[in-house]
């Protein structure tokens, strides 16, 4: 029971908004000691996955200095007008269209998006300007909002599509984990049990998108009532 | 001998955290100069010469990452932001071939996974089969710079700056995901998973085939918010209460179990910071000012596809 001082130090680190970093080092550190190592080796263990770990930060660092370059040479703003002369489009559609691609393409072992390489530079702007062709100006409040939606739509596109691919981490995975286990499983049958869950969480996307759309209707309405009121 | 492996990219990495260091020690005007630059710079050591420094001397340097972090010394400095009037202008100027190197990006992963591990020369291979889409997105990159630079006739120096100014902005959250997947590591170690998986199941009627499943998919979200990876989850999670009580208790099918439950267990993923790399690092780099608002956004429909998951698992895996 004492291994889990980790988890409250976490659970409380984040309650009073401490420095995570630091709660986390706390954290780590407070479970080796109670699990039995000695600090050099709870800072070693740091310093092993921190390494191993490096793949996680990659793409970002990568990423940043031409998606920061081409915004600087007006990207967003490019989007934004290609968006401007799609009629039918709203903030919501453009999400959901961009879940659709993310999970049919990784589900045939692709990675096309990502939070750097396509949500900041591509995605996030066009559901914006989508949103403004139809309502005129947004609130910062709706356009943090939209931004918020395009990143979870690339995690939902992501997390629920890649396990209908065999070769993927996850698949492999659970076929070695049951290989060790001593039972046989087919990753077949495994990534065909991954199509349902996919459905659902497309279907979850695509009731977030229009809840977003009629949200900012309604927030355009009431705005442009208020702009009448005052004159 | 393999031409492109991981390490080609993290060196790579580690010269342009190099360089926002240098950048800021060259910018008297920065409020925490000094201290800032060590940051990056220490971080930039680690991407280089992390394969051949010792553990040990990675994880003080860690440490050294951490109290600055902690202590308000990693600050981000006043760059230039280009004006919007500026931006529009481009725009106008550059018409839709600013596309081309964003574009680039995708194009470089689609044909890199499929072509990249079968590219060699007798010996020697571009790139290893198992690295390849690190690799491909890596080339992406690479790429989408050169193709960036011809068609705006950019200085060398824009890149750097550019890169500075949004890494700055970013600021000590870069390091979260990696710190966390640390914690994640020590956990497993310590045996952590084991309590969490015996509390779960002895808590419970587990007698019951619904409360079984319920279970496992519970302890899966649960388990993944804590650790922020349900890879981690799976093994403990699995081996503690899916393969006793839903399979061999209540004779379950394994594939579907593992399949579904893996799924849960993505659930709580989108539900907690300790996913720093989905959830902290996508608010920051979109500039969002509530750092949880992409958890905000993700809840209901996590909740949702959860609630789905329980019932799937629950109607099928004691059928097929």
């Amino acid at each position: 029971m004492i291994k889990l001082i980790g988890i409250l130090i976490v659970a409380a680190g984040f309650a009073v908004r401490a420095n995570t970093l630091l709660v986390v080092l706390a954290a780590g550190v407070a479970t080796g000691l109670s699990a039995g190592m000695s600090f050099n080796e709870v800072i070693e263990l740091f310093g092993k996955f921190f390494v191993e770990n490096r793949y996680m930060t990659l793409p970002v660092v990568l990423m940043l200095p031409v998606i920061g370059l081409l915004e600087r040479h007006g990207l967003k703003e490019r989007a934004e007008m290609l968006i401007k002369h799609a009629g039918a489009a709203t903030a919501g559609r453009v999400l959901l269209l961009y879940t659709a691609m993310r999970q049919i393409s990784i589900s045939l072992g692709v990675n096309i998006g990502g939070h750097a390489g396509a949500v900041r530079p591509l995605v996030a702007p066009m559901a914006e300007a989508a949103a403004r062709a139809r309502h005129g100006e947004v609130s910062p409040e709706i356009s943090e909002r939209i931004r918020a939606h395009a990143a979870a739509a690339e995690n939902i596109g992501n997390f629920f599509g890649e396990d209908i691919f065999i070769a993927v981490g996850a698949v492999l995975l659970m076929k070695g984990f049951f290989d060790a286990e001593g039972l046989s499983v087919s990753v077949w049958h495994m990534a065909l049990w991954g199509i349902p869950t996919a459905l659902v969480a497309f279907g979850a996307m695509g009731w977030r998108a229009r809840a977003l759309d009629r949200r900012i209707a309604s927030e355009a309405r009431t705005s442009s009532m208020k702009e009448a009121g005052k004159k | 001998m393999t031409l492109l492996t991981f390490e080609t990219f993290y060196a790579l990495c580690g010269v342009i955290l190099l360089l926002v260091a240098g950048r800021i020690v060259r910018d008297p005007a920065h409020p925490r100069r000094w201290s800032s630059a060590a940051f990056w710079a220490v971080l930039g050591v680690t991407f280089l010469a992390g394969k051949w420094l010792a553990p040990l001397v990675v994880g003080y340097l860690v440490l050294v990452l951490v109290v600055l972090a902690a202590t308000g010394r990693v600050m981000s400095g006043r760059e230039r932001q280009p004006a919007p009037m500026e931006r529009a202008e481009e725009a106008r100027r550059l018409g839709n071939r600013v596309f081309w190197p964003a574009l680039a990006i995708p194009a470089t992963a689609v044909i890199g996974t499929l072509t990249l591990a079968h590219v060699r020369w007798g010996s020697v291979q571009l790139a290893d089969a198992k690295q390849v889409t690190l690799v491909a997105l890596g080339l992406g990159a690479v790429i989408a710079l050169g193709l960036a630079l011809r068609v705006t006739r950019a200085r060398w120096g824009e890149p750097v700056e550019e890169g500075s100014r949004l890494l700055q902005t970013i600021g000590w959250t870069l390091i979260l995901p990696q710190l966390l997947a640390a914690l994640g590591g020590i956990f497993s170690r310590s045996g952590v998973g084991e309590v969490v998986a015996g509390l779960v199941a002895s808590a419970l009627p587990t007698q019951v085939p619904f409360v079984a499943v319920l279970a496992y998919c519970g302890g899966m979200a649960l388990f993944t918010i804590c650790m922020g990876n349900a890879f981690a989850a799976f093994a403990v999670i699995t081996g503690g209460i899916g393969l006793p009580l839903v399979v061999r208790q209540h004779g379950g099918d394994p594939a579907i179990m593992a399949s579904i439950g893996m799924l849960s267990g993505y659930c709580g993923t989108l539900l907690t910071p300790m996913a720093a790399n989905f959830n902290i690092v996508p608010a920051m780099l979109l500039e969002l000012r509530d750092r949880h608002a992409v958890i905000r956004a993700q809840a209901p429909m996590a909740v949702v596809i959860f609630a789905a998951n329980v019932v799937l698992m629950w109607l099928c895996v004691y059928r097929f």
